[in-house]
């Protein structure tokens, strides 16, 4: 410490250290908040469904998401990313899982939300198995820390079923 | 600066900089915003600098006293035996 170099150098090398450890801190601290988000998905009407001349099917599906993910945010969160997957079983795969929507909430002001849209991403079956295809709607989410770890969790809401008939 | 002024640097230093921290994080945590944890930790951080780098007056206040140089003659050093001549040998030998 006897010099103006060895001062500036231990000072900046605290403070470095110090400042590692608060952030490892704020993201030990997200660990205390039990968030209690909430989701529903109307499926409000089926714009078509048809098969392809490659044999695959295809649904466009008009839906009504509201969501309120709020608790998810804490003070180390940068933003919350969501999208919406459309899961079934066929027989070639025990889990389909297709995006249909998705965003980015960029503040807690923001994710109190609702939204009707068609599906953004095209959803296309693997072969023809969606005729009257039971099927989930699951809100995935994740968490993205301004430092530290991400979360990720998700809703599953089932109980959907897609009609016998194209149309 | 003076042996006494380094520690005190040093302590300062070391006890600012983690009180700084404490602050921040406490007062961030509280009103839940992490640009202000951060904004006032580099107040902090600047803060000690200012104060702990800089080689201020009061670091000075403990300046060594030399003894003065007539102690020195009382006790003077014990001196190295030297063997001159042998050591010219071998160098005298080797070129």
């Amino acid at each position: 410490m006897h010099s103006f170099g060895y001062r500036a150098n231990a000072l900046l090398t605290f403070a470095v250290t110090i400042l590692a450890v608060m952030c490892a801190m704020a993201s030990l601290s997200d660990n205390f908040n039990s968030p209690t988000p909430s989701a529903q998905v109307q499926v409000l009407n089926i714009n078509w469904f048809q098969k392809h001349q490659d044999g695959n099917d295809e649904v466009s599906l008009a839906l009504n998401v509201s969501a309120n993910l709020q608790s998810l945010f804490t003070w180390n969160t940068k933003q919350v990313f969501v999208f919406l997957a459309i899961e079934y079983e066929t027989p070639m795969n025990s889990l389909n899982q297709i995006s249909l929507w998705d965003g980015i909430i960029p503040a807690k002001e923001h994710a109190k939300f609702w939204i009707q849209t068609s599906n953004k991403y095209q959803f296309v079956d693997q072969g023809s198995n969606l005729r009257g295809k039971d099927f989930n709607l699951t809100l995935h989410w994740h968490v993205m820390p301004k430092t530290g770890k991400m979360f990720a969790d998700k809703i599953v809401m089932s109980g959907y079923r897609l009609p016998q008939e194209y149309r | 600066m003076d042996w006494q002024g380094q520690k005190l640097s040093e302590q300062l230093m070391q006890i600012m900089l983690l009180a700084f921290a404490v602050g921040a994080f406490a007062t961030g945590y509280v009103i839940g915003s992490f640009q202000m944890m951060m904004l006032i930790y580099a107040g902090g951080v600047v803060l000690t600098t200012l104060i702990t780098v800089p080689n201020w007056p009061f670091y000075n206040r403990h300046q060594l006293n030399w003894l003065d140089l007539s102690e020195a003659e009382k006790h003077p050093k014990p001196q190295v035996q030297q063997h001159i001549s042998s050591s010219s040998k071998k160098k005298s030998s080797k070129k």
